[in-house]
């Protein structure tokens, strides 16, 4: 009888190879982990790089401080006040001036003013009648503030208060993280540029002495760039005043047309190609592809889509003209909210479909047994148990439309607004736009304000994803229950 | 006789009206009556499902009629386009290699990253981890993917860039690189990669790995020659869609990878990639029928069809998957 050999190598190399298989797995395990573990990582470090840039200290300098020119704070006054503040400030030059770009037409002929009374250029009613035929070059500081008072709105007097008397500069900025740990630093910097040390050998003495002067008033305070005036406040061409009321309403609007056009069109394909369509014919199977293939389609070609189809060829029907609606062009918020409502149309499509699928057929066929029509059974029976389903699906689609940015820079948002959006036949822009172009400007202190209304397009699209969130537990509790 | 004859003929009539009349309260009550109301609702639906092939017709015309005029306008011709290296518009240089190789080299860096993590990512959801850590980690790597491109956008310009630059050095590192920009694309495509490799992965049956374990073969060896290969034409299809998904970017690259056209495959420095070109040059008011104009409609037309290649081949893939254990 031959000796019974064991099959397993229990031997000194057996042992090692094991040892490394299992030593490998070990290696193998971590890495996988760690790949959720850097995704988690970026997520956390692109959050706090925002809120460091949202907050932090700012040198501030004020040419007059408001406690000089007011008993109360400047919220609070009313709009002749705030006339009367600018008036007892300003050379009756500049009050003109104001008056010139406050309240003129832009287009009126200029030359006029030195001979024509000056009503003719106002409205009606918004002119004390005491000023008779008086020319433009003849008003008093006193006229010209009442003016002012009665054709500017109070918040633009207030804003012109703080740019123009107040003179509200920030002058520099830091990121929070410095301002928490390194405000020595920054006191020094401060110091510094006052006595005109430190700064590049290129500057000429002018800008030297422009600098001196400047930190010398400056104050250094913290600066939260996410406030309430930063939300109610108007585009600005200076960083500290800059606000994202017309970004907020321009978004408002787009997504309230995106979704008229969307929703009613995205639940009814989905209907008919789960209710009515036979999927094996051919036009039906091809619409299936198509949405498919449409949802991968990037979205600066939904852009150039709409640029060319909305903006261009529709331009009668987006500027408005077709309603008497004048001096606009093709680049409107409808065109903006319409060729998002292309962009999200194959995602609503896809979860409706979903979301009908999964009603139960027996729903169906009581429906039918008791002898209501198709659409009868429908309208009554499925649509009512798909809804959860679908409201889900439209949240989500709702926050991607609220996020995207590059087709609406196509179709052409405006790049800077007098007047905030205010119906479908205006020039448009929404917040990730304004984000995109604050974020492109040279100036760091935009960027702080980027990141100000990064803070609020966030907070917005995890409002929308709790609210998905929500519906669809109540909705799988329902189920269950 | 003449009267029961007549009456027999009366009866007969009066009994076929009535077989006529209960024939129309049949068909009335069964499907033979056409209701107009429901035939209508059916056109309107079948209307709202045709918006979308209008949707892509549309979109063929318009990106080629626009490009056919870019190309029959005299000013270009279309082996420059492919061939040249400059993109001048004012100069009437239209040579979009550069753009181009701008897009392939941001969406390669991309990759390098959404690759590894996303593959890894994935096997660990789908062969390591609880069902309850998963339940927690999923979702929130799902998060990567609805957080809006410009926000990446200004994390690539404002955060990443001044860290390459602080790690390699400013000299090297220009202030816009394709690098910042490639490494942010690379985390925001790792959830499309993660969850679609995590699909695949999971639909390999069980008895594979039961078997794979029953030989003595670790985890690990289960997982990376077993599960993976049997997953492989899913995983292929995530990819694909990645690049696809990474070619189609605008915002970020429009932010962090450059605003000007530069010829270089050295990702620290700055180029403009396709989409970023057609975000810049549309931004500002452009008049139709420019060269200008037009030329944004062809590089649209040559993205266009580049991503539905991909994306047709990742679904081809992924289907062949489909078909192997089902």
């Amino acid at each position: 009888m031959g000796e019974v050999q064991t099959r397993l190598p229990a031997d000194e190399a057996f042992r090692k190879q094991l040892a490394a298989r299992n030593s490998a797995a070990v290696r193998w395990q971590g890495f996988f982990l760690g790949a959720i573990v850097a995704g988690m990582i970026l997520l956390i470090v692109l959050l706090l790089s925002i809120i460091n840039e949202a907050v932090g200290l700012v040198a501030l300098k004020e040419n007059i401080p408001v406690a000089d020119i007011a008993d109360r704070p400047l919220e609070e006054l009313a709009a002749p006040d705030l006339a009367i503040i600018l008036q007892n400030n300003l050379s009756k030059g500049r009050l003109q001036a104001l008056f010139i770009q406050e309240i003129l037409d832009p287009d009126i002929d200029r030359s006029r003013l030195g001979s024509d009374p000056v009503h003719v250029f106002l409205p009606e009613n918004s002119y004390n009648p005491v000023l008779g035929d008086k020319t433009f070059v003849d008003l008093s500081p006193d006229e010209l503030a009442a003016l002012l008072a009665a054709n500017v709105s109070v918040d633009r007097l207030r804003d012109l208060v703080y740019t123009d008397v107040v003179g509200l500069e920030i002058l520099e900025s830091w990121p929070l993280l410095t301002s928490l740990f390194n405000r020595a630093a920054i006191d020094q910097e401060i110091v510094d540029k006052q006595q005109g040390i430190g700064l590049p050998s290129s500057y000429t003495q002018q800008q030297i002495d422009d600098i001196k002067a400047k930190y010398g008033v400056a104050r250094v305070e913290w600066r939260s760039w996410l406030n309430r005036d930063f939300l109610t406040g108007s585009m600005s061409a200076t960083p500290a005043d800059a606000g994202i009321r017309g970004a907020i309403t321009g978004t408002l609007w787009v997504i309230a047309i995106t979704l008229s056009v969307a929703v009613p069109l995205g639940i009814g394909a989905a209907i008919y190609l789960e209710e009515y369509a036979n999927p094996n014919a051919p036009i039906n199977r091809i619409i299936e592809t198509n949405i498919r293939n449409l949802a991968g389609v990037p979205s600066i070609i939904y852009g150039l889509l709409g640029l060319a189809i909305f903006a261009r060829v529709l331009e009668y029907l987006t500027s408005g003209r077709i309603f008497g609606v004048e001096g606009t062009n093709g680049r409107t918020t409808l065109t903006a909210g319409l060729t998002l409502a292309l962009l999200i149309l194959p995602v609503i499509i896809i979860n409706a479909q979903e979301a009908i699928r999964a009603v139960p057929s027996s729903i169906r066929e009581a429906s039918y047994g008791l002898g209501a029509t198709k659409w009868q059974t429908i309208w009554r029976q499925v649509l009512p148990a798909a809804l959860p389903g679908i409201l889900t699906g439209i949240i989500l689609s709702l926050s991607r439309a609220v996020g995207e940015t590059a087709p609406l820079v196509v179709v052409g948002a405006a790049v800077f607004l007098a007047k905030d959006p205010n119906g479908p036949f205006t020039a448009f822009t929404t917040l990730p736009i304004q984000i995109y172009n604050w974020a492109a400007m040279p100036q760091d202190q935009f960027r702080d304000a980027a990141a100000a209304g990064i803070v609020v397009l966030l907070l917005i699209l995890l409002a929308l994803n709790m609210t998905a969130i929500i519906i669809r537990q109540r909705f799988s509790r329902r189920l269950q229950g | 006789m003449e009267l029961q004859a007549q009456l027999n003929v009366g009866r007969k009539a009066e009994l076929l009206a009535t077989a006529a009349a209960r024939q129309t309260v049949q068909a009335d009550s069964l499907m033979m009556r056409r209701r107009w109301g429901e035939e209508a609702i059916r056109a309107v639906l079948f209307f709202c499902g045709a918006v979308s092939v209008l949707t892509t017709i549309g979109i063929v015309l318009v990106l080629g009629n626009e490009s056919l005029l870019f190309f029959s306008s005299g000013e270009v011709n279309i082996i420059e386009f492919f061939t040249t290296t400059v993109w001048q518009p004012i100069a009437g240089s239209f040579g979009v290699l550069p753009l181009v190789t701008a897009t392939l080299m941001t969406s390669l860096i991309a990759m390098l990253v959404a690759i590894p993590l996303g593959l890894g990512a994935a096997i660990y959801l789908s062969e390591y981890a609880a069902p309850r850590t998963r339940a927690i980690l999923k979702p929130v790597l799902e998060i990567l993917a609805g957080v809006p491109t410009v926000v990446y956008g200004f994390f690539a310009l404002q955060t990443v860039s001044p860290f390459l630059r602080g790690v390699v050095g400013p000299d090297i590192v220009q202030f816009q690189n394709m690098a910042a920009a490639g490494l942010v694309m690379g985390f925001m495509i790792l959830p499309t990669v993660s969850s679609m490799s995590e699909d695949a992965l999971s639909a390999v049956p069980r008895a594979l790995r039961e078997a794979s374990i029953g030989l003595g073969a670790t985890r690990l060896e289960t997982t990376l020659k077993v599960v993976v290969p049997a997953a492989l034409s899913g995983i292929v299809a995530a990819f694909i869609l990645g690049v696809s998904r990474a070619v189609g970017e605008t915002m970020i690259v429009a932010l962090a990878a450059g605003s000007g056209p530069n010829f270089t495959l050295n990702p620290f420095q700055a180029a403009e990639t396709m989409t970023g070109h057609i975000v810049r040059i549309s931004g500002g008011e452009i008049s139709y029928n420019s060269i200008d104009y037009n030329s944004l409609f062809a590089i649209g037309l040559a993205l266009f069809l580049l991503t539905l290649v991909l994306n047709l081949i990742s679904q081809a893939v992924s289907r062949r998957f489909r078909e192997v254990y089902q």
